[in-house]
């Protein structure tokens, strides 16, 4: 990564593949969205809008990129999708699905057979998750398909056509289309790779795509009112729903020097860029105990999409990363130009609404420390819906144990007030105190000096704290007593 | 060949569906020049209009037109029942947070929606009732007439039972979130003439509403529907408006005009399910025979009465679920609230009313130590001692049920798995379990009588291939197919040479709603009738041809077989073309028998009743209050099933539509009377995931219809809605665990996490 400022090549057009076609657009404005133009300006109709803010699926596609030079398709919500941030990517639509004889897919014939589509308005979204299942798992289980559908809505099947059909579906991997065309499409994107910046715009509406990281922080450095678009996941909500202007717009989802993934004996690294769900395999690999949890974090298209800098940046008091990172006593590298700097994440989050972030400036990774010996974590979330839904609260807890002594706790929860917040009260009341069930029912009851949650539509503030003092009660039955004490959850 | 009718054929879009290419209304290539509305809402729950500024909307990009109340040349209202208390727009006032106001028109929808933001409109706040129990406590007016049922003095059996109960009981409402939200594209034509192309289970009534709103005859006006991306009720009555503000805004400027609205102003702007709270009493013996039943069954209704009545009465219809009440009183309440006006939604008010019937069981078997099922069982309905009359003085005289459970409970090991529930909560952690096993008795037809009525078109060209057109229009329900099915088998030919065109008012007329789970009852006995006046044509001039007598004349297996000899369906066809053979038929229904007087509360509203009976079992977390279901097994009676697949995905669908319901979908409005669970992210309906993890379904393929339905069967679109309940109670005694079972948990609906969780500190801290 080079930090030396520089003026990048400028290309004053993002292209992308479209099915088979390439595409080339330069008037283009941050607002426009991928569903919008499949729809309106290619009318490529089978992709659907269901709620336009990337909760439904209905509107799924899958985008092809090179991550780290291996071509992955994922799939994502049209809805909420900027075109400009499809720049070098392969983006594929129901349309372009057909099985190997030019037909019917497997998936889309076991559909047929299966009696999986009812009203079919969910249908190609549903066929497009699917089939993105199918391309990275030869024999899908019940478990898998549930997680790949995590984000799509059939409100007339009951889903489980659905997923007979995704069990049912066989065939030769290798004679899909899609992996026969793949070195082609490969070699048109790493072609493309030009390391260009690219500026578009439509009526005065600017999107910036930075050549890399260095770019980018020269970019935003330069002209702070940029809006700095990841994974859209929020933003695209900013469009859709609340018309809110977000030109001039950075958009620095791809950006290569954003995505690294590094892990040693004292931690991991992972650039703001990263999404939910490439960070999965490295995440759950140290911290097996997020592993339930990040599978609850909205839904495929959603993981696929969001990154973790986003999460954090964006200061929700319910974003998922936050309080299980603070308790795992996370570190924020922020930076500005060239300038760094490191801080304990919960010191990021200052209010509501309010985060610790100078003009300017950006999230650019997230450090998590290996846990000590002798730690026990867990991460638990509550929603009304299991998943694919926002937290009602969620909790992040660290306790390190030493013979039959707590020596420390990091309990972090979401949801529990204005920002992610520790419960110092509680902490204070297991520092030290005996590894036993009496100390988390001590715990539990000073909750009640750590927070004073709201009522809202998810849940009443009393909901919020009893089930707040209870998770603390599961963590030692979990931890401490051994006891089953969840429902067997995801696993089938 | 074999008969296509009691087949698994594929649904006739099934193809089109899993490749994209099936055309929903939004999918259409629009006419050049298409305009697109939005609809600006009202931001006050009960107000005067004061004033209204709409110079910045006007003034906003793109924007054409501007329409309020005043632009409407005819009548300024949707009223489904002539009650005039529908507005397109508010007039003076505003009743509900989120009632249309007026429409904008723009060059995109992009544009539409942005400048719809943009009025100041002044209200005069009123204070507004937004729970229905509170408005009933402060005496505000019904939207429409109540009912009384009543048999039997039920006071004086209540003073005489020996064991008695009185409890309250809030369920919650429901939005329909059909994937597809509301659209209506229309089309100006020649003189008067308008064509509106929308998503609806109602086209002559969106017909009709459009007509009153331009002030033209219905026959200038035509409405039409290929297929639904989902309905459910929420397109019943919900769709008037959008088809008249795009209607009225297309005749205003001579474009065609799209409405689609976002699917945050669908939610707020459009009707859902009642929610109810109801107040019950029921006296039993000491066995847990009921003896009587005194209901007040409370509804929010919104500002209007729109289907209110018959979703309020259908409530007293499946008040006594499947039970005989010796004495019994019910009495609706369609209470006025200022919330959005509530409209049909599968089960139609029934299982609002069957809930509270399983609710009184389940208190019965809570307060005598017995398995709610042995309740269940000595209450059914039977032919011994007149326990066959229902509430409304109909007789059950199909009862299946007892042997349908019987079934159900081996099938399931319900014995043996409810003694191991038992015996997993002995153990005394924090995961418990319950299971229950709760049946369904549905009334069929409209009570409505005259909608219990249908007409269907049916042409033979002369190639031999066939078109057919009926008033039942498409929603993912499988009607196109089933009607297809016995259109094919009618003629005794491959069901590809049957094509079905979309639903349109100038194909048949004054068709009714595909509701009320009667589409293929109704529209394919249409449909038979037309293939029976053009075959007993075709005969006609077989015999005449040959001499042959007419009733020697068979429609099989690709054939005109004419007394042994036999002719290709199509040479015959082409051949009775030449001699000018009459070669369509409109084809027409009306179901016998029945019949209702409101005012008494007396008569036969329904034809026929269908039944099923579901057992769940659950696991939840009572430190958290998270559940999810461990296994379901549904035994469900569609009679003699015209299409097993579609039926079976019928009733999987609706239960997981009825176990949402009653779990994680919660209507949530503030004190201001907005709305806050308006879209997916906030309200949540069940995922792959939320569905039974095993879930095994089956039709009591035994059972045959009493009444002469089409080829025996019966209708499934909103019966097994209802076995939900079975999750629910499966949830409520998990809960009741916690306590030992000594009371009934008395879960109010839905049971979200936080009620599951609520209800467990209550009882532990008993």
């Amino acid at each position: 990564m080079s930090d030396k400022p520089r003026t990048p090549e400028i290309r004053r057009e993002i292209r992308f593949l479209l099915n088979g076609e390439d595409v080339r657009l330069s008037e283009v404005a941050p607002t426009d969205t991928l569903l919008d133009f499949l729809r309106l300006n290619r009318r490529l109709t089978g992709t659907k809008e269901g709620c336009a803010e990337g909760d439904c699926g209905a509107c799924t596609v899958l985008v092809g990129r090179l991550e780290e030079g291996d071509l992955r398709y994922r799939p994502i919500n049209a809805c909420i999708r900027f075109l400009a941030s499809l720049d070098n990517a392969h983006v594929v639509t129901i349309e372009y699905l057909r099985g190997p004889d030019g037909g019917l897919h497997p998936v889309q014939r076991a559909m047929v057979e299966y009696h999986g589509a009812q009203c079919g308005f969910c249908t190609p979204g549903i066929v497009m998750s699917l089939y993105a299942l199918w391309m990275e798992a030869d024999a899908p289980t019940e478990d898998q398909i549930e997680t790949a559908l995590q984000g799509n809505l059939c409100r007339c099947t009951g889903y489980a056509p659905i997923v007979r059909a995704g069990l049912a579906a066989g065939g030769d991997r290798s004679a899909d289309p899609l992996a026969v065309e793949r070195a082609a499409v490969v070699a048109k994107l790493s072609e493309w790779r030009d390391g260009a910046r690219v500026e578009v715009a439509r009526d005065g509406a600017a999107a910036t795509v930075p050549a890399d990281a260095a770019d980018f922080a020269s970019l935003l450095s330069e002209n702070s009112e940029n809006t700095v678009i990841a994974g859209a996941t929020d933003v695209g909500l900013w469009v859709t729903k609340e018309f809110r202007p977000i030109a001039p717009a950075l958009f620095i989802g791809d950006l290569p020097d954003l995505q690294r993934i590094e892990r040693d004996d004292g931690g991991l690294i992972m650039g703001a860029g990263v999404s939910y769900e490439r960070a999965i395999p490295a995440l759950t690999a140290m911290f097996p105990h997020l592993a339930e949890y990040w599978s609850r974090i909205g839904g495929w298209q959603v993981r696929s999409m969001g990154t973790i800098g986003g999460n954090i940046a964006n200061g929700s008091p319910i974003g998922d990363a936050p309080p299980v990172f603070i308790a795992l006593g996370a570190e924020l590298t922020l930076r500005r130009g060239d300038a760094r700097r490191r801080m304990p994440l919960e010191e990021f989050f200052i209010d509501y609404g309010k985060q610790d972030r100078a003009a300017g400036e950006f999230v650019e990774s997230v450090f998590l420390p290996a846990l000590p010996d002798g730690a026990k974590a867990a991460a638990y979330k509550i929603s009304k819906r299991r998943e694919e839904d926002i937290s009602t609260l969620a909790l992040g807890a660290t306790l390190v144990v030493k013979g039959d002594r707590i020596v420390e706790a990091r309990f972090s929860f979401g949801g529990m007030a204005g920002t992610p917040k520790r419960a110092t009260a509680a902490e204070a009341a297991l520092t030290s105190a005996p590894f036993a069930a009496e100390s988390f029912d001590a715990a539990a009851e000073a909750l009640e000096a750590d927070f004073q949650p709201l009522t809202d539509w998810r849940a009443t503030a009393e909901y919020r704290m009893t089930t707040a003092k209870n998770l603390l009660r599961r963590f030692w039955l979990e931890k401490g007593a051994g006891e089953p004490v969840r429902l067997a959850g995801a696993s089938r | 060949m074999n008969a296509v009718t009691h087949q698994s054929v594929a649904h006739d879009s099934a193809e089109k569906h899993v490749t994209g290419r099936a055309e929903y209304a939004d999918d259409i290539a629009e006419p050049a020049g298409t305009l697109h509305a939005a609809l600006g809402l009202s931001t006050c729950a009960h107000g005067a209009i004061r004033a209204m500024d709409l110079s910045d909307v006007e003034a906003s990009p793109g924007v054409v037109a501007v329409l309020t109340a005043k632009d409407i040349p005819g009548a300024n209202d949707v009223s489904p029942t002539g009650l005039n208390d529908d507005p397109i727009f508010a007039d003076g006032e505003v009743l509900f947070h989120g009632q249309p106001v007026f429409a904008v028109i723009a060059e995109t929808r992009d544009q539409a929606r942005r400048a719809a933001r943009l009025a100041k409109i002044d209200y005069g706040q009123r204070p507004a009732l937004i729970d229905a129990a509170e408005a009933k406590d402060v005496g505000a007016p019904h939207v429409t007439a109540p009912l009384t049922l009543q048999r039997g003095d039920a006071d004086a059996a209540l003073a005489k039972a020996k064991n008695r109960i009185k409890g309250r009981m809030r369920v919650g409402g429901q939005d329909h979130l059909y994937l597809e939200g509301h659209i209506a594209l229309a089309i100006p034509g020649e003189d008067e003439e308008v064509r509106v192309i929308s998503s609806t289970q109602h086209p002559s009534e969106a017909q009709h509403m459009v007509a009153h709103a331009l002030g033209l005859a219905s026959h200038a006006v035509t409405v039409e529907v290929r297929r639904m991306g989902g309905g459910f009720g929420g397109k019943e009555t919900q769709m008037n408006l959008f088809c008249a503000v795009a209607a009225v805004a297309a005749k205003k400027l001579g474009r065609a005009v799209k409405l689609r609205p976002d699917r945050d102003d669908d939610m707020i702007a459009t009707g859902k399910r009642h929610d109810f709270v109801i107040d019950y009493e029921v006296g039993f013996d000491d066995e847990g025979r009921i003896e009587a039943v005194k209901g007040d069954y409370i509804a929010r209704c919104g500002f209007s009465a729109d289907l209110s009545g018959p979703v309020t009465d259908r409530a007293l219809f499946h008040a006594d679920n499947a039970y005989f009440y010796p004495a019994v009183r019910l009495q609706s309440h369609p209470m006025k609230t200022n919330t959005v006006s509530n409209t049909a939604f599968r089960g139609f008010g029934g299982p609002q009313g069957l809930i509270a019937a399983e609710r009184m069981v389940e208190e019965i078997a809570y307060a005598t130590g017995k398995d709610p099922l042995e309740i269940r069982r000595l209450n059914f309905y039977s032919g011994e001692d007149g326990r066959c009359v229902t509430p409304y003085h109909q007789e059950v005289k199909d009862n299946i049920l007892p042997r349908l459970v019987g079934e159900l409970v081996a099938k399931s090991d319900y014995e043996e798995r409810r003694r191991a529930v038992f015996d997993w909560n002995a153990k005394g952690g924090v995961i418990r379990k319950g299971i229950a096993l709760t049946p369904v008795k549905f009334g069929i037809s409209f009570t409505a009588t005259w909608f219990n009525q249908a007409g269907a078109l049916v042409h033979v060209y002369n190639d031999g291939s066939i078109m057919l057109n009926h008033g039942g229009t498409e929603m993912g329900q499988g009607l196109y197919t089933k009607v297809a099915q016995v259109v094919a088998d009618g003629f005794g030919v491959e069901l590809g040479r049957v094509k079905v065109t979309a639903t349109r008012t100038d194909k048949v007329p004054n068709t009714s709603a595909t509701a009320a789970s009667s589409g293929t009852d109704l529209n394919a006995m249409a449909a038979l009738d037309a293939v029976n006046q053009i075959k007993a044509r075709l005969a006609a001039f077989a015999a005449e041809r040959t001499g042959a007598s007419p009733e020697r004349v068979r429609f099989e297996n690709r054939m005109v077989d004419i007394d042994g000899d036999q002719v290709p369906f199509d040479v015959f066809v082409k051949e009775a073309y030449m001699a000018r053979v009459h070669l369509s038929a409109a084809g027409f229904y009306k179901t016998p028998d029945i019949h209702w007087d409101r005012e008494k509360g007396q008569g036969r509203p329904f034809y026929y009743f269908a039944y099923g009976a579901a057992v769940s079992e659950v696991s939840i977390d009572t430190l958290t209050g998270e559940y999810q279901i461990d296994r379901t097994d549904i035994l469900h009676d569609v009679g003699q099933s015209l299409n097993p697949a579609i039926d079976i995905g019928q009733v999987e669908g609706a239960f997981v539509q009825g176990v949402g319901w009653l779990t994680t979908e919660e209507l949530w409005w503030d004190e201001a009377g907005r709305l806050r669970t308006h879209a997916p992210s906030t309200y949540k309906i069940p995922l792959a995931s939320d569905r039974p993890r095993v879930f095994n379904v089956n039709l009591a393929d035994w059972s045959v219809n009493r009444e002469l339905t089409i080829k025996r069967s019966k209708a499934v679109g909103e019966p097994p809605f209802m076995l939900g309940v079975s999750v629910f109670e499966a949830i409520s005694m998990a809960v009741a665990s916690v306590a030992d079972y000594a009371e009934c948990p008395r879960l109010d609906a839905p049971a979200t996490p936080e009620r599951v969780l609520m209800a467990c500190e209550r009882l532990r801290a008993r």
